[in-house]
């Protein structure tokens, strides 16, 4: 196989990193049949690049060769790249050999678009009903969906997978427009109205039917490229709240950009904007976990977040009339929005206090990072504040102040933000 | 002062903890016979391990204690640090002296210790899970060696039997020096002869697949093209991947020359 098969390989896969969705959890495929693999409940992460990211699944382009010319992608027709294409057989054997020896979860299968959406969409889906059917495999597979596909070929690849995607890629329609001319929110907003709608339905069918079959039980995702368009954190976290609500997506992904391109339609930049990618992804944390709405973290005055500090301790900050909270009393929902509390602290919490007064020793134990909460708490009526710190003072004393350190790589992008600004 | 000793089992030390009971002779100490210390002071009571006694206090936790707790409890046992067995037994006294759940209660330090030892075996066991790598041999066996931080390997069987329902494989712990088998109907428990402090057992060439080495190479090749150079970040790589657990990892195996 050899040679040819590496080189496909290396190109495909260097394809199809810059889509950042892995996850493999919530699937509820069970291996009843005495195949290959099991995929119920939680995912697994069985390997970490040099960047820090998981990896979990074989994500692979099925081929390169692309007729659309998205500036911001790196497959895009005028760009100068080898080009390749999988057979379906080989996908099939990499993900199965790759399985057996525990390397991974299962496969995310993209594609260029080759002739047209429905050819390649087919293709993506032959690839996994010969994985269910003829090799009775039951690990994860994440399909994307190819913008402009049939709502049968659809249909059809939800049978099969567990996860269909269809990504949005641009924060706004105007920015879709100029970046990627050939596609238009339309075409991405009605696969992703159908994957929702034929989830209702599987699910409806489901509580009647025991053994209806199961309709991509992990639900759909997507994922928007940030910094390589104008829009700023408030428009961005606005858009997924509504996609979140308006489309029951189980995630949205943000894939802060890396310069590939020379293309004179995207901004010029050195870096990839890691920092402000992790303070979005905090912010879709707090709304999916912390109950926190999206007009909450940013809004149209303030409508970036702030690159220093996490959203958290930022709205903290700026609502110091809530705090400090009694740690012995607060409900668990405003334990939550305490700097320094997680859920599981908020939990321990919750659960402890009903055999004991709490302590500041106690909460350490539980850990609860008392370096940051010690501002908005008290324990016992106690306090480990004198008297009250500005909340300009508390900012700094948790940037610089006793001993916390601040990490390389943020002082970098820092002094990059400050040189643009 | 009652000191005990007894066998390194999990019935085992469910027996100290009857002993103790019918003596009202508190525990200073818990240790496995082999490992004990003679002591001049006090009273040494060692124990024999005896299923029904130990089946007696297990019925009794499970009539006050949820699974969930249960499982904490054998994972505090499989976690194997030092006065473990101490925290095993605080743990049992408070829950037979209570009348009401002590789950949660988070301010009893055996409570918190036995909540955060069950973390860090879980933590290790979904570890495991990932880290394994099999080699595949020439006679379709699937074969990886482990050396855990903590003793998860009967934690980690289930797992592996649902998985990979269809195919002969077998993980062993080097450091413990048992593994686990699965014939493609059922698991058994192994032993191999080994040289003392040998931890990784390599394969033979001959012994692997003809295939084995072109799927190592495709997963390595594969495991460089996912990087993107411009975001790297060796810490954050570090932290989910700690160095001790590269030995499993054939992408963090130097690349073969081609």
């Amino acid at each position: 196989m050899e040679s040819r098969l590496i080189e496909k390989l290396s190109i495909l896969a260097d394809a199809a990193k810059y889509d950042v969705s892995c996850s493999s959890s919530g699937g509820k495929r069970r291996n009843e049949n005495k195949g290959l693999g099991n995929a119920e409940g939680m995912g697994i992460c069985h390997s970490y690049t040099e960047d820090g990211r998981c990896v979990s699944l074989l994500k692979i382009l099925l081929t390169n060769h692309c007729i659309y010319d998205c500036a911001y992608c790196v497959t895009r027709k005028s760009n100068d790249v080898k080009r390749a294409a999988f057979t379906v057989q080989e996908v099939v054997d990499l993900t199965i050999n790759f399985y057996r020896r525990n390397y991974i979860e299962g496969l995310f299968l993209s594609s260029g678009i080759f002739k047209n959406a429905d050819y390649t969409m087919e293709r993506l889906v032959r690839v996994a009903k010969k994985l269910r059917q003829e090799h009775k495999f039951n690990g994860y597979i994440h399909l994307k969906t190819i913008p402009g596909a049939s709502e049968e070929l659809i249909k059809e690849a939800g049978l099969y997978a567990d996860r269909l995607s269809v990504n949005i890629e641009l924060p706004s329609e105007m920015s879709l427009q100029q970046l990627a001319p050939e596609k238009s929110y339309k075409e991405v907003l009605e696969p992703m109205g159908s994957i929702r709608q034929q989830l209702a339905q599987a699910s409806e069918e489901k509580k009647l039917f025991k053994s209806a079959p199961s309709f991509a039980p992990a639900g759909q995702s997507t994922q928007l490229i940030v910094g390589a368009s104008a829009e700023n954190d408030h428009q961005i976290l606005q858009l997924s709240s509504q996609l979140y609500k308006d489309y029951s997506l189980k995630r949205v992904y943000y894939s802060g950009y890396v310069p590939i391109s020379s293309d004179s339609r995207l901004p010029i930049m050195a870096d990839p904007p890691i920092i402000r990618e992790n303070r979005i992804y905090q912010a879709d944390w707090l709304m999916r976990f912390y109950g926190f709405e999206a007009k909450e973290i940013v809004d149209e005055q303030h409508p970036h977040l702030d690159l220093d500090i996490d959203p958290k301790l930022g709205w903290a900050l700026r609502h110091r009339h809530v705090f400090p909270v009694e740690v012995n009393t607060a409900d668990y929902e405003l334990l939550l929005r305490v700097p320094g509390i997680g859920i599981k602290s908020a939990q321990k919490i919750v659960s402890a206090r009903r055999f004991a007064q709490l302590n500041f020793e106690h909460l350490r134990q539980m850990g609860v990072v008392l370096k940051r909460a010690k501002y908005f708490i008290t324990c016992q009526t106690k306090s480990l504040q004198r008297q009250d710190v500005e909340s300009e003072l508390i900012r700094r004393k948790i940037l610089f102040g006793e001993g916390s350190v601040r990490s390389a790589l943020l002082k970098q992008q820092l002094d990059l933000f400050k040189q643009v600004g | 002062m009652h000191f005990y000793t007894y066998d390194g089992s999990f019935e085992g030390l469910l027996t100290v903890v009857f002993e103790a009971f019918e003596r009202k002779a508190w525990p200073t100490g818990i240790e496995p016979g082999h490992l004990a210390q003679p002591s001049m002071f006090g009273e040494h009571i060692a124990v024999v391990t005896d299923e029904e006694k130990a089946g007696r206090v297990w019925q009794g936790l499970q009539k006050k204690l949820s699974i969930h707790a249960q499982q904490a409890l054998y994972h505090t046992y499989l976690w194997e640090q030092p006065g473990f067995e101490q925290t095993i037994f605080d743990y049992i006294r408070l829950v037979f002296s209570s009348t009401q759940s002590i789950e949660g209660h988070y301010t009893a330090p055996c409570v918190l210790q036995v909540q955060q030892a069950a973390k860090q075996v879980h933590r290790e066991k979904h570890r495991m899970e990932a880290f394994v790598r099999f080699q595949k041999t020439a006679d379709e066996l699937y074969y990886a060696t482990i050396s855990p931080d903590f003793n998860v390997l009967p934690l980690i069987v289930r797992h592996f039997e649902k998985r990979y329902a269809n195919q002969r494989w077998v993980i062993y712990d080097t450091n413990r020096r048992y593994g686990a088998y699965y014939d493609l109907s059922r698991v058994s428990l192994v032993n191999l002869e080994l040289p003392p402090h040998q931890r990784i057992i390599p394969l033979a060439p001959e012994a692997r697949d003809v295939q084995e080495d072109s799927y190592q190479q495709l997963w390595q090749v594969y495991f460089s093209s996912v990087n993107i150079p411009e975001r790297k970040n060796p810490k954050l790589h570090l932290r989910h991947m700690p160095k001790r657990y590269w030995k499993y990892l054939s992408e963090k195996q130097p690349r073969a020359l081609r």
